[in-house]
């Protein structure tokens, strides 16, 4: 608040009013029953639903199913969190380094931010198609049957190849502008304390860097857990059950397609308690950040 | 410690800019180097050439009896102080002072002594386990230093160290960092836009301007005879008096009034320092006083004669000023300079 | 003495490495696209026939013609024009919703003497912990319940429940010098002039770049559009994709591909056109949003 604000009773809650109640009415309302119909199991014929308290949490818990999903979300995560902030990386520091060409770069770089997850998901599709994608050829041509849809690893190879692709530019956006916030004394007094490029990397700009690139490994932890799906929901073409799918997508097919209402929302709650652990860990670090300027 | 020795260095940008016009002198073992000038006048850039943040286009430069053109920032031999001093931020003061040294093979007993010792000459020891964010701006300054220090340079670098400082602590860090200069016996380059700074710290002043060095000297030798009206007025608080003025025959007419001293016919610029004018009944010029202003222990008069700004030095004897004064200097306090050129004649 | 009187650094080696590594970077993000591109210039039978094309051939007119103005679906009334239109509707829906909201929403938390500020700032502020995503069961059941599915309402309105646009409008406000809203005072501005005259104006580079990075994040939305719209007319075209690689998989006869990636190709381009158009007000905003 602003040390002379002004002093206007009813303005404000005017200015609030319509905000707090798409939020009253669209998260906390939703948010609410999730938790509340995890506690109870739906008939499966449409009559109402009967308290079972904490069964379908205990069900996800036992299921084999799950976790198998569980775990594939644990991998997909960590593969497409490294990779696609190791591939940044590599593009920010030297797109930072060059000095001829370094706009154009920069703009080549970065528009696939704007390709919507299921675009992406649809080129992905075609590029290692069966019957036409030259990814596909590519892969014959060495002797290997890449078969997406059909074969859990290749699918879930071709969907991380996508997912990763996708992710670059945000990574690189951050990590280029984070490279550039780094005072250029700075770099230039590493430059006369060290010869070795490398090393001044790793001492200097890297450490530098690390607050950055840790907010980026939860912005990539959230993607892959989320807006992934759309990827998913086009590369396993329909077939979910064969193929790779992430624990959000699991949400959605058991609650819309399986009528799972009461394990679904257990579900929900699983990943709401992930997402919260996950942001207070974002806190903690911001509060570091602090500290280096 | 070590001499340097500059031939025909210049710098041009890709634009086509040309930041430094090729200059050439020499700098001997312990000498403290001061390069002045407003900004933009390629001060900075000459600095960093010498430490090889920025290429050299053409010329020689020697540290030692290297020739360092194409050698790394890293393999020059050379400590610079920053003018936001430049700490690694997410480092101690003590690793900021030991990384240098670290990556120069020392061992972890000399680094350890050498941080220390530096630590004790700048006060820091009770700081060595802070985090730069936690050091106020005099603090981070003497980190600066420090880091400097413990490498044991052939040449000191120190691109306006005190600019972030406030008045009280640069004048304080400007005895300090002489001082320590001294006590090190380290050659130096120092750059800064106060000419102050320049008058005080150096053994010699570079005096800089559009790219060019338009004066070499002590600080004595800039004050007395300044070889530009550039120089002339850059160097001095207030600045000398600049008044256009005619040589005709043995004398040089202001306005109405002539002075005898030797000068050939034409166009002249008159220079005379403020505080070298005195007041007095039997004075030559008339001055039309327009605003006193006072400083203390002396006043400052501003008003004009013959028509031009001047503005005179004098002591604060509290007496009652008149409107019109007349003023009276000696001969060996008059400048000449080319009207044209601006060149001392 | 040696004279040096050139000293221009030979071109290294590394730098060479530098550009080889960039190059690579651009052609691996250009490189699906260019193939969207090449591939829609081809007849269908061509493709079905010899895959997806490298170079480019002459049916790229053909293929966006049929990809916009062709109907398909199961209702046989949705053209790519009509799926456009859609997603225009809710990519600038969403932008501007979200920036009135919140830009109302910030102005009362940080410009008013407001007993509850803090209360509702936190009430908006916990929404970023919940995505979307991991509530969508119950929300699609509030949604409807409200009877809302199949409108635009119910499309825009529940992805404008959350803090992101609010947040950022806070720390811009609160970053804007206190000085700026005593000398407002001083003239005799009330609140509402002071927002109009002076916040608004200021903050209008801001509100770009929110704009920009809004009307990418609701035109690329998909699950919840997937949901709440199962009426053709209202099918964006994120939403169409699915649609589209449907049409491809189990069609049977030849498949469209021609179309499909026409389609594809009309999905991608506004947003990825205004991210490169406004590039630096879109780096801006993403980058201090973030903050």
């Amino acid at each position: 608040m602003k040390r002379a604000a002004f002093s206007q009773p009813l303005m404000p809650v005017a200015l609030l009013l319509p905000q707090l109640i798409i939020i009253a009415v669209f998260f906390y309302w939703p948010a609410g029953e999730a938790i509340y119909s995890s506690f109870f199991l739906q008939d499966p014929f449409g009559f109402g639903s009967n308290y079972v308290g904490a069964d379908n949490y205990t069900r996800l818990a036992k299921s084999s199913e799950y976790a198998k999903v569980a775990g594939f979300t644990l991998f997909f995560t960590v593969l497409v969190t490294f990779l696609s902030l190791g591939i940044a990386l590599l593009l920010a520091v030297k797109a930072d380094k060059v000095i001829r060409g370094a706009k154009t770069y920069r703009t080549l770089l970065m528009w696939v931010y704007a390709v919507a997850p299921p675009v992406a998901g649809f080129l992905g599709a075609l590029l290692f198609d069966q019957n036409i994608g030259p990814i596909t050829d590519l892969f014959a041509y060495f002797g290997y049957n890449l078969q997406i849809g059909l074969n859990y690893n290749d699918t879930a190879f071709a969907m991380i190849v996508v997912s990763v692709w996708k992710q670059i530019p945000v990574n690189f956006i951050f990590l280029l502008s984070g490279l550039q916030s780094i005072p250029v004394a700075v770099r230039e007094a590493a430059l006369i304390d060290n010869k070795s490029g490398t090393r001044r990397f790793w001492d200097i700009t890297f450490p530098l860097l690390a607050p950055t690139a840790f907010f980026l490994l939860i912005i990539n932890i959230t993607y892959a857990l989320f807006d992934t799906f759309g990827v998913i929901d086009i590369m396993v073409k329909g077939n979910p059950a064969s193929n790779p799918i992430t624990l959000v997508y699991k949400v959605y097919t058991d609650g819309f397609r399986g009528s799972d209402l009461g394990g679904s929302s257990a579900q929900s709650v699983v990943l709401m308690v992930l997402v919260l652990a996950l942001t207070v860990m974002q806190f903690r670090m911001l509060e570091r950040r602090i500290h280096y300027t | 410690m070590a001499t340097v020795s500059v031939t025909d260095i210049s710098k041009t940008y890709p634009n086509g800019a040309q930041a430094v016009h090729p200059a050439s002198f020499d700098i001997a073992d312990g000498e403290l180097i001061v390069l002045v000038g407003p900004s933009g006048c390629g001060k900075s850039t000459l600095l960093r050439m010498v430490a090889g943040l920025e290429d050299i286009t053409t010329g020689d430069l020697r540290i030692g009896d290297r020739v360092v053109n194409n050698l790394d920032p890293a393999e020059r031999d050379i400590a610079m102080v920053f003018q936001n001093y430049a700490l690694y931020p997410h480092m101690s003061v003590a690793k900021n002072m030991a990384y240098g040294l670290k990556n120069r093979g020392a061992t972890k007993d000399q680094i350890a002594a050498k941080v220390d010792e530096a630590a004790k000459m700048l006060s820091l020891t009770p700081l060595l386990d802070r985090r730069p964010s936690q050091l106020s701006g005099g603090q981070r300054q003497r980190v600066a230093m420090g880091r400097a220090i413990v490498r044991d340079p052939a040449l000191f670098l120190f691109d306006e160290p005190l600019s972030n400082l406030d008045a009280k602590l640069r004048h304080q860090m400007r005895v300090e960092i002489r001082n320590l200069q001294r006590r090190l016996n380290v050659t130096a380059m120092y750059v800064t836009h106060d000419q102050v700074e320049a008058m005080t710290m150096a053994d010699r002043i570079f005096v800089l301007n559009a790219g060019k060095i338009e004066q070499i000297g002590t600080p004595s030798e800039i004050y007395r005879t300044p070889a530009s009206t550039f120089v002339a007025s850059f160097m001095g608080a207030p600045p000398m008096n600049l008044v256009s003025a005619k040589g005709v025959g043995r004398q040089v007419l202001i306005g109405d009034s002539a002075i005898s001293h030797p000068c050939a016919d034409g166009d002249v610029t008159l220079g005379i320092r403020p505080e070298q004018v005195t007041l007095s009944d039997t004075g030559t010029i008339p001055f039309k006083l327009t605003l006193v202003e006072e400083l203390g222990a002396s006043r400052l008069l501003h008003g004009k004669i013959a028509g031009q700004d001047f503005v005179v030095n004098t002591p604060n004897d509290d007496a009652a000023l008149a409107d019109d004064l007349l003023l009276d200097f000696g001969l060996d306090a008059l400048h000449l300079f080319d009207a044209l050129t601006g060149q001392r004649l | 003495m040696t004279k040096i009187t050139h000293n221009k650094k030979p071109i290294r080696v590394s730098d060479l490495a530098d550009h080889a590594i960039l190059i690579a970077g651009a052609l691996l993000m250009l490189f699906p696209v260019y193939l969207a591109f090449t591939t829609t210039s081809h007849d269908n039978i061509t493709l079905a026939r010899e895959g997806l094309q490298f170079g480019f051939g002459d049916q790229m007119g053909a293929n966006f013609y049929a990809a916009m103005f062709e109907k398909g679906g199961f209702s046989e009334q949705i053209d790519g024009t009509s799926m456009l239109l859609n997603s225009l509707i809710l990519g600038i829906g969403f932008a501007f919703g979200k920036i009135v909201l919140s830009m109302a929403a910030a102005y009362a938390i940080v410009y008013f003497r407001l007993r509850f500020a803090t209360f509702a700032f936190w009430v908006i502020f916990t929404t970023i912990l919940l995505p979307l995503e991991v509530r969508i069961l119950p929300s699609y059941e509030v949604v409807t319940g409200l009877g809302m599915a199949n409108t635009y309402t119910g499309l825009i309105v529940p992805l404008l429940a959350s803090a992101t646009g609010t947040f950022f409008f806070r720390q811009f406000f609160l970053s804007v010098p206190e000085e700026l809203v005593e000398a407002a005072r001083i003239d005799g501005a009330g609140p509402g002039k002071f927002f109009i005259d002076i916040l608004v104006p200021l903050s209008r580079t801001m509100i770009a770049a929110i704009f920009i990075i809004m009307f990418v994040y609701g035109w690329n939305q998909y699950l919840w559009p997937t949901l709440i719209t199962t009426d053709e007319s209202l099918f964006t075209l994120v939403r169409g994709i699915k649609q589209i690689t449907q049409s491809i998989y189990e069609g049977n006869d030849i498949p469209e591909y021609g179309q499909a990636w026409a389609l594809a190709i009309i999905a991608m381009l506004p947003p990825v056109l205004i991210v490169i158009f406004f590039q630096s007000w879109f780096v801006k905003g993403l980058v201090e949003s973030e903050k």
